[in-house]
């Protein structure tokens, strides 16, 4: 079955993404990211020495999978360009996450600056992935300033609560072109399972594979519940839509 | 409004009553829930939980690595100056302790610098006594052009200042600001701080408030511990920390918890405060505020700093040296306190491996 994510010109077997904090070492990071068989991988660049190339975390991330570095840290527009043209200028691809998060507290982003910043990188040529609180509108502008992809939140990042935000997520799914990959929430195999079956095309996990005893194991559990639910999908359990939809229009014909 | 005006509310309450009244049952009931009030938070504080000490630890522990991960942050503070202008009775740097003063220069400043980045450190605090003269914005804005070049992440722990100051610092590229409270206890406070711009207590406490609305990324507060009744002590720094936290959504808020530790003066602190009661303190506190950064430095011993590691720290410093220029001429100048965890930084890098935890060397940018 051909069944591949399509994002910024490049092509993915695997709707899994991970991220690479909070785990207790880059050794275990890197058997799991192995294991997690995911193809996108993102790194805050808070965290990479620009200064110390030989130190730094990148060479614990496999060479086959795409960089994808994330603004985490910044709280404007202005803060989250700086760090992405440094990304970029050291090397790191022109995938970009935004993540513009103004309150400390619950670490919930930013809408409005998110797009601001996804429109300036956009267009100088970044692969732009907002990571958003889930509103259909806020998506839209982001899609008209050049995001490739919406990173809609499930619960707040580290809550590990699953997908709470489930309708809102639904109707983005359904009335999004872009491709809509769940990020932050999802703590269990099952509910990336989940939003897999509702019709995400991929999903983010880092907190829930990171803090697990098993970091590795876990992983792998992630790979096997994203395939399972992306192929439920597939099988015909959606697309759901919050509009009813008659099994056998009445009208048809008429086209 | 600032937080003087909730100080005041609270300030005049009977602790000592209210912390005893706490019984084990209230313990366990708020044990049980997901998310803590203030009075919650007290009762985390009070003699009776003492009888919780481990469930408030599996507690915290959950709590930090849900919300930080397995993961540790290092820093180190630098000294750049022991003028000061302040008669703090359990300090070494008052004014009335007679030793010669140092101030670096911007060469030695850049000498300190490479030593402290060779080990590894890119997240440093710029230490200073309190002189407006001696550690001025300007000299420390002038400081961050070299800085700069050495680490990612520069925060300052100097004399309190203005907002427009904190502004010109923000603008040079320091990024977080710690200023402790001393004692929340006003009384308290006149008594031990007998000299000197220091003894205005309401500019000191609105000094986090300033902080935060001229942008730093970081703000940390905290109690030296010893000078007052710790309970209470914890309890009106959680509730700062929160009303912080609440107030400038923008600011990351941390806490710290200094013990008072021996220094040139003969200071005695007036109240015990126990390795166990330090450790409710740190817990309590985790629990009641999950998404704030805890600070523990080289003031506690080696043995202690280890086994505090799981519950709730989230950044340590380490091979810290507390005098003018210890870096790299150790032993010349007067330390403001000593330190009781000597370690090196590959030695902390290690034990953190150890239990399981990464070092986190670098978190922040300078953009
Ligand atoms: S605590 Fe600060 S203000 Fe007080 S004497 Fe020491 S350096 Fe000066």
């Amino acid at each position: 079955m051909n069944d591949q994510l399509h994002i910024g010109g490049k092509a993915f077997e695997s709707r899994l993404f991970v991220g690479t904090g909070k785990f207790a070492d880059h050794k275990q990071m890197k058997e799991a990211i192995e294991q997690s068989r995911s193809e996108v991988v993102t790194v805050a660049l808070r965290r990479v020495d620009i200064r110390k190339p030989d130190e730094h975390i990148l060479n614990d991330i496999p060479q086959d999978v795409t960089l994808m570095p994330n603004t985490s840290g910044a709280r404007s527009a202005e803060e989250a360009i700086r760090i992405a043209r440094l990304a970029k200028a050291s090397g790191m691809g022109n995938w970009i996450k935004i993540e513009v998060i103004s309150d400390q507290k619950y670490l919930l982003p930013d809408n409005e600056e998110t797009t601001r910043a996804t429109e300036v990188l956009a267009k100088e040529g970044f692969v732009v992935l907002p990571y958003m609180s889930p509103d259909l509108m806020a998506a839209k502008r982001m899609q008209e300033a050049g995001a490739a992809a919406i990173m809609p939140l499930g619960a707040p990042i580290g809550s590990n609560r699953g997908i709470r935000m489930k309708e809102m997520i639904q109707i983005m799914i359904d009335e999004m072109e872009l491709p809509i990959i769940v990020d932050a929430g999802i703590g269990k195999p099952s509910e990336a399972a989940e939003a897999m079956e509702m019709g995400a095309s991929a999903v983010l996990v880092n907190t829930a594979i990171a803090t697990a005893d098993n970091p590795v194991e876990m992983a792998k559990a992630f790979d096997l519940a994203v395939k399972a639910g992306r192929l439920a999908y597939l099988s015909g359990l959606g697309p759901t839509s919050m509009r009813a939809n008659a099994s056998s229009p009445l009208t048809g014909f008429l086209k | 409004m600032s937080f003087y005006e909730e100080f005041e509310k609270i300030k005049a309450e009977p602790f000592t009553e209210i912390f005893s009244e706490v019984t084990p049952q209230d313990v366990e009931k708020v044990l049980m829930k997901g998310r803590i009030s203030e009075s919650d938070y007290l009762v985390l504080l009070s003699p009776a939980a003492e009888g919780f000490l481990e469930e408030m630890a599996q507690k915290a522990h959950q709590l930090t690595i849900k919300q930080f991960g397995k993961t540790m942050q290092l820093f180190l503070p630098l000294y750049l100056s022991d003028y000061c202008v302040n008669t703090c009775t359990y300090c070494s740097f008052s004014i009335d302790n007679v030793f010669p003063r140092k101030r670096l220069t911007m060469e030695e400043i850049e000498v300190e610098a490479k030593a402290i980045a060779e080990m590894g450190i890119e997240h440093i605090i710029l230490l200073t006594g309190e002189s407006r003269i001696h550690s001025s914005a300007e000299y420390l804005a002038e400081s961050m052009s070299i800085l700069k070049k050495y680490f990612s992440s520069v925060g300052i722990e100097v004399q309190p200042m203005d907002q427009a100051e904190y502004e010109t610092l923000v603008q040079s590229g320091i990024d977080s600001l710690t200023v402790y409270q001393e004692v929340y206890n006003e009384a308290i406070y006149r008594e031990i701080h007998t000299k000197g711009p220091k003894r205005d207590f309401r500019y000191r406490l609105d000094t986090p408030e300033r902080g935060c609305r001229a942008g730093m990324r970081s703000v940390n507060i905290g109690a030296l511990l010893g000078l007052d009744e710790w309970r209470k002590e914890c309890f009106i720094t959680g509730l700062h920390a929160e009303y912080l936290q609440k107030k400038y959504m923008e600011t990351e808020i941390g806490v710290s918890f200094p013990r008072i530790r021996p220094n040139a003066g003969s200071f005695e602190p007036a109240f015990d405060v126990t390795d166990k009661n330090l450790v409710q303190a740190m817990l309590a506190m985790r629990i009641f505020l999950p998404r704030t950064g805890i600070t523990i430095s080289t003031r506690e011993t080696e043995e202690l700093r280890n086994q505090l590691i799981p519950l709730g720290v989230t950044k340590m410093s380490a091979a810290s040296s507390t005098e003018v220029g210890g870096y790299t001429k150790p032993k010349e100048t007067q330390s403001q306190f000593e330190i009781s965890d000597e370690r090196s930084v590959e030695e902390i890098r290690n034990l953190l491996r150890f239990k399981g935890y990464q070092p986190v060397m670098k978190d922040w940018q300078i953009l």
